[in-house]
């Protein structure tokens, strides 16, 4: 399968689009951040510095060559894993982008796994019962789901777990290295908080699939077989489901992720938000620019993923030019 | 659509009557609102909700109901504002698409896929960076986030309807391209974009939310229902009503914008029932 040439050429065709979308977006944020005023070196040394001290800092930095020359060097700099140095930390970029994945990144996990693990569930289970008491009853539910803001939920969260029953700490978070067991318990609210509303978007798209397949040729086959109809759409309609339901898990790894920021806030949680925040306010571009074509990375890589998966479950897709 | 065919679906009715009440409510509040929104006395902060303020105070003792009738037309504001930039660039584009095929459809395609790249709240830190944060940051950062989905949207749509035979006996009589897209195409797509418009626009006000909490939307003096969560964030934990209100007001107006976006799918076109459009929260 892998050695056919349709299958081949499709996962080119995938991997040069992820890469041009990559580079397209590394020039766009790179030029967004060029246009803004100010001198980051005159920034950094405060308005009483000389303007030797200022014109020496800016050779040092780089900022006299021309644009396209700071881009490919931001950019084979990446590719080597090095991302520069914070202009105000005066620490590699990439040091303190890891030290914040290490919470920002479990926490993406972390709800993606409870948002899976409620959402298709009960997806499923509203489907096998369509138009009855608990399908309308889980719906109605999803409805809700869908329009709560996650850190609203993450608020309402903490009122009740943190501060009425005290099971969980209500914000902060100790280092893994330090006791691991203190950190996977803060990370428990936050990650409820994002997960909840996706799992409603979960819920809603994986019993419209559901619905959906369940109309299907061969799911009258396997009922006229002699299974029941919940047999034959667990066994025959789940499986040929899941392929929208894999479209939009890819589409909320990256909304996620993104939500991660947000949310952190509720929690002070160390993250990749944090650092960006201090980041903008202290206008350090180097970091702002490396933090958000890292994001950009994942999101996109994620989609790559999905596209890759989807080709390889469905053979029609490879076909096709989109 | 006649209204008797509109009454046919409750959903519609609920859904349309609660965002237009809570639309009211919004755009009252620039002709009058219970107390001055700028109305500051410490005396009489943190009230709980009674005859004298229906929602309560917040720390400065300002009227929370008239905060949440203020912060209602910002996020209303934002969130159609971002649902017209991204229909006005998206829509054109995905007729372009449509109707071109080859190396146009390939640009768009290849757009959209930048764009779906960049999550609102990354295009809200570039803008943030470079012009500082604000409502209109917001505006941007949703409506270019918009742009993609209109974009597939309307191409979806006008690819369906371009195989039809009136579209055909349009190219025969000699009708350019782009007059076929505008007056073949675009109205029969226009329901499509309608209901779309509906679910971004309560996406829209979700993600204004987001982006106010955490300090890169709108800015004090002006309200809005996320900077009303994110001034609550330090008192949540002494004061919860601050935080309960803004957030209900948040879910009431995203349920009925949802359950209206539902209903006229469903009256507009019928086949597209339990068909589920794009509607991931964002």
């Amino acid at each position: 399968m892998w050695g056919s040439h349709p299958m081949t050429l499709y996962i080119l065709r995938r991997v040069f689009g992820f890469l041009v979308t990559l580079l397209i977006a590394a020039a766009v944020i790179f030029l967004l951040l060029d246009l803004l005023p100010g001198d980051p070196a005159r920034f950094i040394l405060g308005i009483n510095a000389t303007p030797e001290a200022v014109a020496a800092l800016r050779l040092q930095m780089g900022l006299d060559d021309p644009a396209i020359v700071r881009f490919s060097n931001w950019l084979f700099g990446m590719l080597r894993g090095d991302f520069g140095l914070s202009q105000t930390q005066k620490l590699p970029v990439a040091g303190l982008i890891a030290e914040r994945m290490s919470v920002t990144l479990p926490l993406t996990l972390f709800a993606m796994v409870i948002s899976v693990a409620i959402g298709l569930p009960l997806g499923i289970l509203a489907a096998r019962h369509r138009g009855k008491l608990i399908d309308t009853a889980l719906m109605v539910l999803a409805q809700t789901g869908v329009a709560i803001p996650n850190f609203w939920f993450g608020m309402l969260l903490t009122l009740l777990f943190a501060v009425t029953l005290r099971w969980l700490p209500p914000g902060g978070f100790t280092p893994w290295n330090e006791d691991a067991w203190a950190s996977l318990r803060g990370l428990v609210l936050p990650s409820l908080a994002l997960a909840l509303p996706q799992a409603a978007i979960l819920a809603r798209v994986m019993r419209t699939a559901l619905v959906d397949v369940s109309t299907q040729d061969f799911i009258r086959t396997a009922r006229a077989k002699g299974m029941t109809f919940g047999e034959a759409l667990w066994r025959h309609g789940v499986r040929n489901a899941l392929l929208p339901v894999l479209t939009i898990l890819g589409l909320q790894f990256a909304f996620l992720i993104a939500g991660t920021i947000i949310v952190e806030n509720v929690f002070y949680l160390p993250g990749l938000g944090r650092l960006i925040f201090t980041a903008i306010s202290e206008r350090d571009l180097v970091l702002v620019r490396s933090a958000t074509i890292i994001l950009v990375l994942v999101v996109s890589f994620t989609m790559l993923v999905v596209d890759l998966a989807y080709g390889l479950v469905d053979p029609r897709l490879r076909e096709r030019r989109i | 659509m006649s209204w008797r065919n509109m009454l046919k679906h409750p959903g519609l009715v609920i859904g349309l009557s609660a965002t237009v009440l809570f639309a009211i409510l919004a755009l009252l509040s620039l002709i009058w609102t219970p107390y001055p929104i700028a109305d500051i006395s410490i005396a009489r902060r943190f009230a709980t909700p009674g005859p004298e303020h229906w929602l309560g105070t917040d720390q400065l003792g300002r009227d929370m109901l008239s905060l949440i009738m203020s912060g209602t037309l910002t996020s209303f504001t934002v969130g159609a504002m971002a649902v017209l930039i991204g229909a006005g660039i998206g829509v054109p584009l995905g007729l372009a698409a449509a109707i071109y095929g080859g190396p146009v459809e390939w640009v768009v395609l290849r757009f959209s896929d930048l764009a779906f790249a960049f999550p609102a709240v990354v295009i809200a830190i570039l803008i943030a960076t470079l012009m500082g944060p604000g409502a209109s940051n917001a505006v941007i950062a949703i409506g270019i986030f918009n742009v993609p989905v209109f974009a597939q949207v309307a191409r979806g749509g006008a690819l369906a309807i371009s195989t039809l035979d009136f579209v055909a006996a349009a190219r025969l009589a000699g009708l350019s391209r782009p007059m076929i897209a505008l007056r073949h195409l675009l109205p029969n797509i226009a329901s499509l974009i309608i209901v779309q418009g509906t679910i971004q626009l309560s996406l829209g006000i979700l993600a204004e939310a987001g982006l106010s909490y955490i300090g890169l939307g709108t800015q004090p003096p002006a309200t809005s229902l996320g900077l009303m969560l994110r001034d609550a964030q330090s008192l949540f934990l002494i004061h919860p009503w601050l935080s309960l209100a803004p957030g209900l007001a948040i879910v009431v107006i995203v349920i009925a914008l949802n359950i209206a976006g539902d209903g006229l799918r469903d009256a507009l076109d019928p086949r597209l029932r339990n068909r589920g459009l794009a509607n991931v929260a964002g």
